[in-house]
């Protein structure tokens, strides 16, 4: 018995300071603790993939605006289906969202005051996006607008770009 | 005529059935009585006893059970309109223009859960602010405080999942505004939205995950909650009672 005694005694004098020693029983329980950190994190993991949608069946977000010729220079017109704004000015087209930047509301061009308003908390727009006044915290976003090999307007609305890059055509 | 009810009764309670489901003879001492509630499974968490003073109106306005009686009323109508309504975008509207015009009594039990879910906000507020108002929160009622704080939250949660259900144009808006505020918190919040939604817009997914939150995880979190919430009261000696009336001045 001290014999044992005495051989730990030794053998933990000659360990690195710093470094503990560890029993069976210890050992055993932190692999065990660590495996079910691991299991938990891991499930964690997997059980937040399956909530999140690999496939969703939601509109495009890519769609064609027709022939420029369907939309006058100094006009505004609301896609409701794509809630886009098409605004074509004698610098060319640019593409709007309608989506208001404050809580999502879809907005209203308002020809007679010549601006974009939302119907939800107040918020005006300029036709080019910029903001008037109310609770919007952005600008109106810009789409990406491009001309198709047929000579259709293509909106990606996935893609802003900067106020500036009009569409000539 | 009474006696003979009473002999029947007796008789009743000798046989073996009654006896197999009632573990205890009649309850016609404190201590039987008590033993009648620890020994029950519905009335267990339930106290025994309690004060006078804690069953008067002006002790409680009753507002707790009001509130659970209209979590009872809406937990039973819900059960009732599941059996005409389908979770699915081209069938929610529909079905719930049906409660409204072709099922019996359908438009009744649409508007009984409409009103007693109002009502229920209203209840829960007004149970917490006078709760608050009468110092139920201090020890040793902190943690039952907090466990009604959940309920509350719970019972907002359940409104507005609710609120999506009907799949008219003042349903999607409400909730394409408030998923919104949820994606203005930072770094999660647009996962959040996504994982609420099943996509990033309010369609057949989001009806879906806020159908099985408005009629399975949030009542159930509810149930256990309101479980705790009730025990809890007695296991801390009972109503939040003035001290004023402790001493029995008045």
């Amino acid at each position: 018995m001290s014999d044992t005694k005495d051989s730990f005694v030794s053998e933990a004098a000659h360990t690195v300071p710093g470094d503990k020693e560890i029993n069976r029983r210890d050992f055993l329980n932190e692999i065990t603790m660590g495996a079910l950190g691991i299991a938990g994190l891991g499930s964690v993991v997997v059980t937040y993939q399956y909530f999140a949608p690999n496939v969703l069946f939601e509109p495009s977000t890519t769609f064609r605006a027709g022939n420029p010729d369907l939309y006058p220079i100094h006009s505004v017109t609301f896609l409701q289906d794509q809630q886009v704004y098409i605004v074509r000015m004698p610098e060319g087209f640019y593409a709007v969202s309608a989506v208001c930047t404050h809580l999502g509301c879809v907005t209203q061009w308002k020809a007679d005051a010549d601006m974009i308003a939302c119907p939800c908390h107040g918020s005006k727009f300029k036709a080019d996006g910029t903001k008037i006044e109310g609770p919007a915290p952005r600008p109106l976003p810009h789409f990406a607008i491009s001309l198709t090999a047929d000579g259709e307007l293509l909106v990606d609305k996935l893609q802003n770009i900067k106020p500036a890059q009009v569409l000539k055509v | 005529m009474a006696s003979t009810f009473d002999s029947t009764l007796r008789n009743l309670r000798e046989t073996r059935v009654w006896k197999s489901i009632f573990r205890r003879g009649p309850a016609n001492t404190n201590r039987t009585r008590s033993l009648a509630v620890f020994g029950n499974l519905f009335l267990h968490w339930l106290p025994v006893k309690v004060r006078e003073k804690s069953l008067r109106l002006r002790a409680s306005y009753y507002l707790g059970s009001i509130s659970f009686i209209l979590f009872v009323v809406l937990f039973v109508t819900g059960i009732l309109l599941m059996f005409y309504y389908h979770p699915a975008a081209p069938h929610a509207y529909r079905d719930m223009k049906d409660l409204q015009f072709v099922v019996s009594s359908g438009v009744f039990l649409r508007n009984l859960h409409r009103l007693a879910a109002h009502l229920m906000v209203f209840a829960v507020f007004w149970h917490m602010f006078h709760v608050f108002y009468r110092g139920g929160y201090k020890p040793p009622h902190e943690f039952n405080w907090a466990v009604g704080v959940v309920l509350l939250l719970v019972t907002l949660f359940l409104s507005y999942t609710g609120y999506l259900l009907p799949w008219d144009q003042l349903a999607f808006w409400a909730v394409t505004v408030g998923t919104n505020i949820i994606s203005a918190m930072p770094v999660v919040g647009s996962k959040i939205r996504f994982l609420l939604l099943g996509g990033n817009i309010v369609g057949e997914n989001a009806l879906l995950r806020f159908y099985v939150l408005h009629v399975v995880i949030l009542p159930l979190v509810a149930f256990l909650l309101i479980g705790i919430h009730f025990w809890r009261v007695q296991k801390d000696g009972g109503l939040t009672v003035k001290r004023k009336d402790d001493d029995g001045k008045e």
